[in-house]
C-alpha cells in the first residue's frame, strides 16, 4: 500500500455541532416526533377536510328546511330524512332514485369485475415486461384526458348515427340492438339514449379502477401456490375458485368499492347520456344548487355513505379481507 | 443397461434437454432413479437440478428428449395427472386455509370421503408431530413448523415419488441437521421413492442412497455417497463434494512421473518432519506451512510444496491444542500419502 504523504488519510470528525446535525440527532433519538412531524400535514388535511365536511355535511341533515321562506333552520329534526323517504309530493320520488342507482351501481360492479379480472389475470401471470408495460399503459390511459371530453364522446360514439351503429350494422347485428333497445326499463330510442348507454359509459370510465387492484392483489399471489394445487390435483378452474380467487377477493373488493361508489355519486354520465332520468348525484346537485334545500341534499349524501358502510361490512363478514 | 438391475425405474430420464432461450438450462441428460431410493440432486445454483425436479412435477415440459414415470411417457402431462407430489422450497401453503385444510387439499381434489380424509389428515399430524396444530393458520407457524405441513400436505396423498426442493433451505443448521434425519427415517418408513434437491454437498452426503451432480446443466456423475465422494469421476464433483487438493498435469508429473491430474483428499494427508523417510506406498514431498486454519475438531494447514503445488492437509485435533497448531506456522514439514489415494481425473 502505498500512500501519497499530502493526502491526509484521517477521515471527517463524525460529531460536529452545526445546528442541523443537532436537530437530526434530536429527532433520530425521538423517532416519535419524526414521525408526528411527518405526518403533520397529511392528517391535517385528513381530519380538517376530509372528515371535517363529511362531518358538516352529517350535521347538515339534521336541520330543516323551510319550503315557505327557502330558509335553513339550523337546529337539530329527523324532518329532512322524514321527508326524504316519505313525501309523496315528490317527483320523482326519491326511493325511486335511489333504487335506480344503486341497481346501475350494482351492474356496473359485476360487469367491471367480469371484465376485469381476465385482463388483470394476463397481467399478473402471463404479460411479458414489455407486454406488461402497454397494458398498465393501455388502462391508465383514459385518466390522462378529461373525464367530459371521452363522455361526450361516448355520446357521439352511441348515438343513433354513431359509430357503434355503424359498426354493428357492418357485422349484421342491428337484430341484437334493436332488441336490446325494446327492452322495457333499459331500452330506449338509442344505445345514447338509453340506461344500456349510461351502463356502457359507467363501465367504460371506471374500468382501470377495478383492473388495478386486482392486478395488484394477483401480484400478490406467489406463482408457487397455483403449481402447489395442480402439483396436488387440481385442475385449472378448481385452482382457480380454491386458490386464486378467495387470495384476490381483497382486490375485487377493492376495486368494487371504487365502481360502486363512484357509480352511486356521479351525477354527469346520467345527465349526459341517457334518459336524463335522475340518479342519485344528479338529485343531490339539484336539491343542493337549484332548490336551495341543504338539508335534504346531505340526506341525500348520506344514503350512498351508509350503503357502503353496509356493503364493506358485508364483505369483512364474507372473509374478503382476510387475506390479506 | 438395467436389465441385470432387479430394481424397478421409478423415473427415466432418457436425453432430456430443456432450454430457455439460449440457456441450456438441462443439456441432454439421462438418468434413472429407481424404486424406493433417497436420490439426490446435488449441484450449484444454475446448474439445472431443480429444472429437472420441475420437469418430473410436470411445471416445465422438456425441449426434448422423454421422462417416463414407472414406465408411463409423462413429459407431456399436465402436473394435476401425475402421481407425484412436491415439497416447494417456500413451502407454498395455502395462506387462507388451515393447517388441516391444506393438508387435506389433495384428499379434497380427489373427492376422498369426508370420514377417510380426517382419519389420514390425523395420522400424517401424528408422523409430523403437529397434532395439536391443526387448526393454525400458516402464518402462525414457524419456519420449520411450515416445512412439516408442507411435507404432510406432500405424503397425505400417497404419491408414487415425492419430489423435494431444498426443503431445508430455509432453516437454521441445527434444526436442519435434526430434520435430514427426520426425512429420512419418514423416507423409510413409507417407501416412498424420495427425488432430494439441494445445494449442500453434506446433506447429499448424508441422507442419499444414490445422488446425481449436476454442473452447467449436466450430471457430472450419479452414485452412492461413499463412490462420490472417494472416487470423483471429474475434477468439479471432487471440489464441490467435500473439500480437494487439485494437482494439475505438469506438477503432477514433478510427483508421480507421469503427467496426469489427479485429486486428493486433505484428510488422506499426512505431517511428517521434514527429515522422515517416504514409505515404498507412499508419495513424500518437503514443504513450508503457509498457513494455519484452527477449526476447533481439526486444523487445516496450508502447505507450500516443492512441486509447485499448494496442498490442504486436515489433520483432527487429538492431543494438539490450539497454541500447538499456531506454533507450526512458518515450520518446514514433509507431507505424506499413499499413492492408492491419487484419484485420476478428467480436467
Amino acid at each position: 500500500m502505498s500512500t501519497d504523504p499530502t493526502v491526509p488519510t484521517t477521515n471527517p470528525p463524525l460529531r460536529s455541532k452545526s445546528p442541523i446535525r443537532l436537530i437530526s440527532n434530536f429527532l433520530y433519538r425521538h423517532s416519535c416526533l419524526a414521525t408526528g412531524l411527518l405526518l403533520l400535514l397529511p392528517l391535517l388535511w385528513l381530519v380538517v377536510i376530509y372528515l371535517g365536511s363529511l362531518g358538516a355535511m352529517l350535521i347538515q341533515s339534521f336541520y330543516t328546511y323551510n319550503r315557505f321562506t327557502g330558509q335553513v333552520i339550523e337546529e337539530f329534526s329527523w324532518d329532512a330524512y322524514k321527508e326524504a323517504f316519505t313525501d309523496p309530493d315528490l317527483s320523482p320520488p326519491n326511493k325511486d332514485v335511489i333504487k335506480r342507482t344503486v341497481r346501475m351501481a350494482v351492474a356496473v360492479t359485476i360487469a367491471a369485475a367480469i371484465l376485469a379480472f381476465p385482463l388483470a389475470y394476463y397481467m399478473a401471470r402471463y404479460a411479458g415486461p414489455k407486454m406488461k408495460g402497454a397494458l398498465y399503459l393501455g388502462v391508465m390511459l383514459p385518466l390522462w384526458s378529461s373525464y367530459l371530453v371521452r363522455v361526450y364522446a361516448w355520446k357521439l360514439i352511441l348515438a343513433k348515427d354513431g359509430v357503434m351503429t355503424w359498426f354493428l350494422e357492418k357485422l349484421g347485428l342491428m337484430p341484437v340492438l334493436d332488441w336490446l333497445l325494446d327492452i322495457e326499463g333499459i331500452g330506449g330510442n338509442s344505445l345514447s339514449t338509453s340506461y344500456i348507454g349510461v351502463f356502457l359509459v359507467f363501465l367504460y370510465v371506471w374500468m382501470p379502477y377495478m383492473v388495478l387492484p386486482i392486478n395488484a392483489a394477483l401480484e400478490r399471489v406467489p406463482k408457487s401456490l397455483t403449481e402447489a394445487s395442480s402439483d396436488l390435483g387440481a385442475r385449472p378452474w378448481y385452482t382457480f375458485l380454491r386458490v386464486i380467487l378467495p387470495l384476490s377477493f381483497p382486490g375485487v373488493v377493492a376495486g368494487s368499492i371504487f365502481t360502486f361508489s363512484l357509480t352511486l355519486g356521479d351525477y354527469i354520465i346520467p345527465s349526459v347520456i341517457g334518459t336524463s332520468s335522475y340518479f342519485l348525484g344528479a338529485l343531490v346537485f339539484t336539491q343542493r344548487g337549484t332548490v336551495g334545500n341543504w338539508p335534504l341534499a346531505a340526506v341525500l349524501t348520506v344514503v350512498p355513505v351508509v350503503i357502503m358502510m353496509v356493503y364493506l361490512s358485508v364483505a369483512k363478514k364474507l372473509g374478503a379481507f382476510d387475506a390479506l | 443397461m438395467t436389465e441385470s438391475d432387479p430394481r424397478q425405474v421409478a423415473i427415466r430420464f432418457t436425453d432430456v434437454a430443456r432450454h430457455f432461450g439460449n440457456v441450456k438450462a438441462v443439456d441432454h441428460v439421462s438418468l434413472d432413479i429407481y424404486d424406493g431410493e433417497f436420490f439426490s440432486l446435488l449441484g450449484p445454483s444454475g446448474s439445472g437440478k431443480t429444472t429437472c425436479l420441475r420437469m418430473i412435477a410436470g411445471f416445465e415440459s422438456p425441449s426434448s428428449g422423454s421422462i417416463q414415470l414407472y414406465g408411463e411417457e409423462v413429459s407431456k402431462m399436465p402436473p394435476y395427472e401425475r402421481d407425484v407430489n412436491t415439497v416447494f422450497q417456500d413451502y407454498a401453503l395455502f395462506p387462507h386455509m388451515n393447517v388441516q385444510k391444506n393438508i387435506a387439499y389433495g384428499l379434497m381434489v380427489k373427492r376422498v370421503p369426508r370420514k377417510e380424509r380426517e382419519r389420514r389428515v390425523g395420522e400424517i399430524l401424528d408422523m409430523v408431530q403437529l397434532t395439536t396444530l391443526g387448526k393454525r393458520k400458516p402464518s402462525q407457524l414457524s419456519g420449520g413448523q411450515r416445512q412439516r405441513v408442507a411435507l404432510a400436505r406432500a405424503l397425505v396423498n400417497h404419491p408414487r415419488v415425492l419430489l423435494l426442493d431444498e426443503p431445508l433451505g430455509a432453516l437454521d443448521l441445527k434444526l436442519r441437521q435434526q430434520m435430514q434425519i427426520e426425512l429420512k427415517a419418514i423416507q423409510q418408513r413409507v417407501g416412498i421413492t424420495f427425488i432430494y434437491v439441494t445445494h449442500d454437498q453434506e446433506e447429499a452426503l448424508t441422507m442419499s442412497d444414490r445422488l446425481a451432480v449436476f454442473n452447467h446443466g449436466k450430471i457430472e456423475q450419479v452414485g452412492t455417497p461413499a463412490e462420490v465422494y472417494e472416487r470423483p469421476a471429474t475434477s468439479f464433483v471432487a471440489s464441490f463434494v467435500g473439500v480437494s487438493n487439485f494437482v494439475e498435469s505438469d506438477q503432477a508429473f514433478k510427483i508421480t512421473g507421469e503427467s496426469k491430474s489427479f485429486t486428493l483428499r486433505p484428510e488422506k494427508i499426512r505431517l511428517a518432519t521434514p527429515d522422515a523417510a517416504t514409505p515404498g506406498d507412499c508419495y513424500g514431498l518437503n514443504g513450508t506451512i503457509r498457513d494455519v486454519i484452527y477449526l476447533g475438531m481439526y486444523t487445516r494447514y496450508l502447505v507450500d510444496t516443492e512441486a509447485g503445488v499448494d496442498l490442504t492437509v486436515v489433520v483432527q485435533n487429538l492431543e494438539s491444542t490450539s497454541s500447538d497448531v499456531f506454533a507450526a506456522r512458518k515450520r518446514p514439514v514433509k507431507v505424506l500419502w499413499q499413492k492408492a489415494h491419487n484419484r485420476a481425473v478428467e480436467e
